[in-house]
């Protein structure tokens, strides 16, 4: 018995929406999207009115990233289609799941430079996992069903569907279809039992064993199976950027971050390693550093959903391609299964030795520094959402906030998306209305996308966007300090604007912190007010990340560069 | 070293420019390529040609896998499959050089597609080392144009690319 019904494209997207259990979407309008905005003005799925389209994507990912769901964003023809490019690459870069909704001039005229054209498809072929022109409104209901699949299922990312104006008005005989049927797309799950059963052994006869893991332990939700594995053979764990929350950095196990900004213990362990069980990782450059002498001593076993990501920029010696979870899972109970045990006591001792000589500290005095304002956050509010921008201020939220669920730490990592962190936190408030979810935000990239104080207002949506005001482009200004000789070019951005005015302006909480112990106090407020806040927090200007590996280093020639005063 | 691949892909709008893009981003380069129609016609087959050691092939074949619209990807071992090229050589003629050219046309087991007053068409299908060879031949006498189609190739014997 079918119970198709008659409806227009317009109203089909919206019956699409609803069945892939969609709560909530971001997006602005206009003119070739007036039908479905027609739609959305009684639908029950939720809209969420952006000031900018590039904040449209970035909430989509950011509420995907939070949520683990499918993140949806819509923008029209033209530019606004142009203006989701950043967020899509975004997304793709970190591999997250969005469906992104284009609006397309009338089939009639696509490809006669109309007005508001843009060949979105041919644009966002390179930084999309797939997407779709519909050509007809009787394939729209199945090229939903297959984008939200594809977006969600096997190596995840960003898909695109570009609507043409009459597609939206053309009538269908809506079904949802129940299943997708895609000869090509066949995405690997389980890994191969004998591959992971060598790597059990190889694991097990480890001295040295690190294992390093990243986005692909929380996209995989196999952060309890990492946990376990780890604890099994006493091994110690090192996150990426992308892996942040998906292993407790309150474990004794814990080695932080490896690479450029991470801890010194983790690149001298990576280093020294026998072993290196990588999961979920890509080897990025930022992570490798000079890629001949990374991990110079370790077998390396790969362990990735993407079979690409084998052996692209490091030489793997045995790889298992399959989902972490599922991948985990077996290996833990092979290594549980066999007679042998790993000895990895002086190991640990080892490295020990190197967290206790080589913490990750900074230079206190009676500043206000930008590391102890994270390490308020965390104090007060340990079970926040943390998002970042991009810059000093995200390598300090990485280092100075222990994360201790997955989903906890969001962060632009393989684009670097400057403007990412407010819009996103937007999103990852509205998937979890109930925690509290901080922006760390640096003064340069708050301004690409301050806009959204209007949105946060308006839809009460009460981020906390915690900027860490040094006047400077400071990422920037620390290379420029180190290798182009203290010439500040044009990374001075002091006195652009007065953020408190600027919050008020909107009618958010504006609050100015200058000293140290007005810090929790602020913070407090923020929380308490329950409003959409920004807190300038004025920080000394002049603050290094530290350590860090120079570009094109091996990853153990890691400098100090705190000591400033 | 160079490896064919036989690829499946979903006969639809875009997948070219998809396939052509992944080669070009990833700075892999396309040497030749054949696009048609397999027996089933919601299928087509391309037959690509690329230059690159094992690491590049693993690569490409991976990249291919992952675009929703390939289907199938299948390096053709050389000694198991074969391969034809179609060219057509336009060739400048003259009372003394027609017979020639007609001799050679017969050795290569060409075929003349077209007779002109001052001109000829040559049309041959072999492997490229063929169509190298008698192009040099017909230099001697003034090729104004060549069209050559890119390497399509097949397995031997029983062995097929097809769907599963
Ligand atoms: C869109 C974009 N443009 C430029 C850059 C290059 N960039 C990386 S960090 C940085 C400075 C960021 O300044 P700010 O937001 O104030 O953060 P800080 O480093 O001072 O904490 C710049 C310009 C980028 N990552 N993204
Ligand atoms: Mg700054």
């Amino acid at each position: 018995m079918s119970k198709k019904t008659r409806m227009t494209g317009a109203k089909a997207f919206v019956e699409s929406l609803r069945a892939e259990n969609v709560k909530v979407i971001f997006g602005y309008p206009g003119g070739v999207l007036l039908p479905i905005y027609d739609e959305l003005f009684d639908a029950d799925v939720k809209h969420i009115l952006v000031r900018h389209e590039q904040a449209a994507v970035h909430a989509a990912d950011g509420y995907a990233r939070a949520t683990g769901k499918v993140g949806v964003c819509i923008a029209t023809s033209g530019p606004g289609a142009t203006n989701l490019v950043t967020g899509i690459a975004n997304a793709y870069m970190d591999s997250i799941p969005i469906v992104a909704f284009t609006g397309q001039v009338p089939r009639p005229m696509i490809g006669n430079d109309a007005f508001q054209e843009a060949d979105i498809t041919g644009i966002t072929l390179p930084i999309t996992k797939h997407n779709y022109l519909v050509q007809d409104v009787n394939d729209l209901p199945r090229i939903i069903k297959e984008a939200f699949h594809i977006a969600s299922t096997g190596r995840q990312g960003p898909v695109l569907i570009d609507l043409p104006k009459d597609v939206t008005t053309d009538e269908v005989d809506f079904e949802y279809p129940e299943k997708v049927i895609l000869r090509g797309y066949k995405p690997i799950k389980a890994g191969h039992k004998n591959q992971i059963k060598r790597a059990a052994d190889i694991i097990l006869q480890a001295k040295c064993p690190v294992l390093y893991v990243g986005g692909g332990i929380i996209s995989g939700d196999a952060s309890k199976e990492l946990v376990e594995l780890a604890q099994a053979i006493n091994a110690p764990v090192t996150t990426t950027l992308m892996g942040k929350g998906g292993f407790p950095d309150t474990s004794p196990l814990c080695l932080g971050m490896p690479g450029m900004h991470g801890t010194k213990y983790a690149n001298f362990a990576i280093q020294e390693s026998d072993v290196l069980v990588a999961i979920g990782v890509r080897f990025d450059d930022r992570v490798t550093g000079k890629v001949d002498s990374f991990a110079p001593n370790a077998k390396v076993i790969h362990i990735d959903i993407d079979p690409a990501e084998i052996s692209k920029n490091v030489r793997v010696d045995l790889p298992v391609v399959g989902s972490a979870k599922s991948v985990l899972k077996m290996l833990v109970k092979f290594i549980q299964e066999s007679q042998q045990k790993a000895d990895t006591a002086p190991w640990i001792e080892k490295i020990d030795n190197w967290k206790k000589q080589y913490p990750i500290h900074y230079h206190t005095d009676d500043k206000l520094k930008p590391q102890y304002i994270i390490e308020k956050i965390n104090e007060m509010y340990p079970d926040s959402i943390i998002v970042t921008e991009v810059g000093q201020n995200q390598m300090w939220a990485a280092q100075y906030f222990k994360f201790t669920n997955p989903r906890t730490f969001i962060s632009s990592g393989g684009l670097g998306t400057m403007g990412y962190g407010f819009p996103a936190a937007m999103g990852a408030k509205m998937g979890y209305p109930d925690k509290i979810v901080f922006d760390i935000a640096g003064d340069g990239s708050f301004q690409m996308n301050s806009q959204e104080l209007a949105t946060v207002v308006v839809n009460d949506i009460p981020v906390i966007v915690a900027i860490l005001n040094n006047g400077y482009l400071g990422m920037v200004r620390q290379w420029q300090e180190l290798f182009f000789d203290h010439r500040y070019s044009h990374t001075t951005i002091s006195n652009s604007v007065d953020f408190v005015k600027l919050a008020e302006a909107y009618g958010a909480l504006g609050l100015r912190v200058t000293e140290p112990d007005e810090v929790c106090p602020a913070l407090k407020q923020a929380v308490d007010s329950g409003r959409p806040t920004v807190i300038d927090f004025v920080v000394e200007s002049e603050e290094n990340v530290s350590p860090m590996v120079p570009a094109g280093a091996a990853i153990n020639e890691i400098l100090d560069l705190e000591v400033k005063s | 070293m160079k490896h064919t691949l036989s690829v499946l892909v979903d006969n639809k709008p875009g997948v070219l420019t998809r396939v052509a893009g992944l080669f070009s981003r990833r700075g892999y380069n396309i040497e030749s390529l054949a696009v048609g129609i397999t027996d089933n016609p919601e299928i087509s087959r391309m037959t690509i040609v690329v230059a690159g050691d094992d690491h590049v092939l693993e690569q490409v074949t991976k990249q291919l896998n992952k675009l929703i619209d390939v289907i199938r990807v299948s390096d053709l071992a050389p000694d198991e499959s074969f391969e034809r090229e179609l060219a057509l050589f336009k060739v400048k003629v003259d009372k003394g050089s027609r017979s020639e050219i007609l001799a050679i046309v017969d050795v290569f087991r060409a075929q003349i597609v077209d007779v002109g007053l001052k001109t000829v068409v040559v049309a041959v299908t072999g492997t490229g080392d063929k169509i190298y060879a008698i192009e040099k031949l017909l230099h001697n006498y003034g090729i104004i144009e060549i069209v050559r189609t890119g390497k399509i190739a097949m397995n031997r014997g029983e062995k097929v690319v097809k769907i599963s």
